[in-house]
């Protein structure tokens, strides 16, 4: 039994900016995209850089993503983050933070994020290779290289494949199940001005997709765009003063299983099961106090899984679940209401944006997509293929 | 030596013994001498048990397909015109999981629960790649 040291409530995100472009690609480089998003995002709460503290990003530079950021911006923080854990990281850095928040270690925190594959794929640039190592890693360090890479796996599309197949024939999930979760995802998208695929799709449609590797079709994956985002948090106390109604965190957990897909010891059960039960005891809520809910779509599996192993339905109920369209506009269990990384922006780690959106959900600024009412939101972030999750839990003040 | 048909695997250094015994068309997996549990993939600790005297010896090979992806687009371009195959993972008899290739049947006929038997592909260096076909 895991003690719980409850820092509900004590930290609370306080600004959020993000950019994206409904054509996918984004003009300027990383570091002018992360500087425009950390501005905007501080300017938003009434803060500057001058008021932050600590930093947290897990991307460019050589090996020190959060140290080489901060000389770059002039600020010097007094707690630190560069952890790396694909899809989930930003939410780990929410988790970190609050901790960081409540102990004293520091006030006002900015996290952020930005990949731009689709400009880099346009100019001809370097493509992700599919688990191919970089330089510097030892061959005992990269196993997939030596046990998976041989047999042409595709990935990370192949390793949410094999998910899906077991998932289909341990619980007769169908394919027209997992198209609804992108038909829905579709209906949100179609009320966000800036998400890349806005037009509707049936389930028709998603079938009728190229199959690139069985039994996941084209539209049951995400898309490869730009895109940039930021977050800012500080402690509940100062979070009252600020300009934003303050999105307070009420719970976290993260767990990991595995690297690669075949170590993943069920492919039907994610580390969501552990990292939700934690974040969902913090915060002293069920699934069931959850208004609007951000579950990490990279396929359409990741969100079918999610459903289930955070405890909106039971192990092997997701498809019966999603298909009556309650994931949609309107629906009983709104969820990825940006559109999600299936047809809003997915630069490579769409937890950034799981994040950005609850906090929004919970500010009652997201216009035409706004699902009123949202007290309770949820952010679940997943990496590397179904390997690491992080689940966040926010509320408003009247959670607290 | 003959020319690489697909992407070869590395031999990191634990997998020696492993990578020498596929010469002669061999499977060998460790084995703990703590906890008496397989162990895959090569390792210098048990993951079961953290134990570090772990045992190469024979393994049959055979078992049951637990997952399978059909790739209709190459995973690595030496592999462009053998699509489309079926990529899986199997459960051993000998009590791991491995990835692996069904080959011997249409890659679209690979279902989960179906029984499977080693096979190999060679590899340009003399090594032997472990793949599986329909058992009988
Ligand atoms: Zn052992």
């Amino acid at each position: 039994m895991i003690r719980q040291h409850s820092v509900r409530g004590a930290a609370a995100v306080v600004g959020v900016a993000d950019a994206v472009s409904p054509d996918g690609v984004l003009q300027g480089s990383l570091r002018a995209l992360e500087v425009q998003v950390i501005r905007e995002a501080l300017e938003s709460a009434g803060l500057s850089l001058a008021d932050v503290d600590g930093l947290a990003t897990c991307t460019g530079g050589m090996m020190m993503p959060s140290v080489e950021l901060a000389e770059y911006l002039g600020v010097s923080p007094v707690w630190t983050d560069s952890t790396q854990t694909g899809g989930s990281s930003f939410e780990i850095h929410v988790e970190h933070a609050a901790a960081a928040i409540a102990s004293g270690a520091c006030e006002v925190v900015v996290i952020v994020y930005a990949q731009t594959p689709k400009s880099t794929f346009k100019r001809g640039g370097a493509r992700f290779l599919g688990g191919l190592p970089s330089g510097g890693a030892d061959i005992d360090q990269v196993p997939r290289v030596e046990w998976e890479i041989p047999y042409g796996i595709q990935l990370p599309i192949g390793a949410y494949s094999l998910a899906a197949s077991r998932h289909m024939a341990q619980y007769g999930t169908t394919s027209e199940q997992l198209a609804q979760i992108a038909v829905s995802t579709r209906e949100w998208a179609t009320l966000n001005p800036n998400a890349s695929l806005r037009g509707p799709i049936t389930i028709e449609d998603v079938l009728a997709s190229p199959m690139t590797a069985s039994p996941l079709h084209k539209l049951d994956c995400c898309l490869v765009t730009d895109g940039a985002g930021a977050i800012v948090m500080t402690s509940a106390e100062r979070a009252r003063d600020l300009r934003q109604r303050p999105a307070y965190v009420l719970g976290a957990g993260t767990a990991h299983s595995h690297s690669m897909i075949s170590q993943m010891p069920d492919l039907t059960v994610t580390a969501g099961r552990e990292s939700g039960a934690k974040a969902f005891a913090a915060a002293r809520l069920g699934p069931g106090d959850v208004d609007v809910a951000q579950l990490y779509d990279s396929f359409t599996i990741t969100v079918l899984l999610a459903l289930e192993d955070l405890g909106f339905c039971g192990k092997g109920e997701g498809g019966s679940f999603v298909e009556d369209g309650r994931l949609g506009p309107g629906g009983s269990f709104p969820a990825q209401t940006s559109g999600g990384g299936l047809a809003y922006t997915h630069p490579g780690m769409f937890g950034m944006f799981l994040l950005v959106e609850a906090v929004r959900q919970l500010q009652g600024s997201c216009g035409p997509r706004q699902v009123p009412g949202a007290e309770v939101a949820v952010a679940h972030g997943c990496g590397g293929v179904l390997s690491a999750t992080s689940t966040i839990i926010l509320g408003t003040e009247a959670t607290l | 030596m003959s020319e690489p048909t697909r992407f070869e695997p590395p031999i990191s250094a634990v997998s020696e013994p492993y990578w020498e015994a596929t010469r002669e068309r061999r499977l060998v997996l460790q084995h703990c001498d703590s906890c008496e549990r397989t162990v895959w993939y090569p390792r210098v600790l048990c993951p079961h048990c953290g134990g570090t005297d772990l045992t190469w010896s024979d393994a049959c090979g055979h078992g049951a397909v637990y997952a399978v992806s059909v790739q209709y687009r190459p995973g690595h371009p030496a592999l462009a015109d053998r699509v489309p195959y079926a990529v899986a993972l199997v459960d051993l008899d000998d009590g791991v999981r491995v990835m692996t290739s069904v080959v011997g049947c249409a890659a679209e006929d690979v279902h989960i629960g179906q029984r499977v038997r080693p096979t190999w592909e060679e590899l340009s260096d003399g090594r032997n790649l472990l793949m599986h076909e329909p058992e009988a």
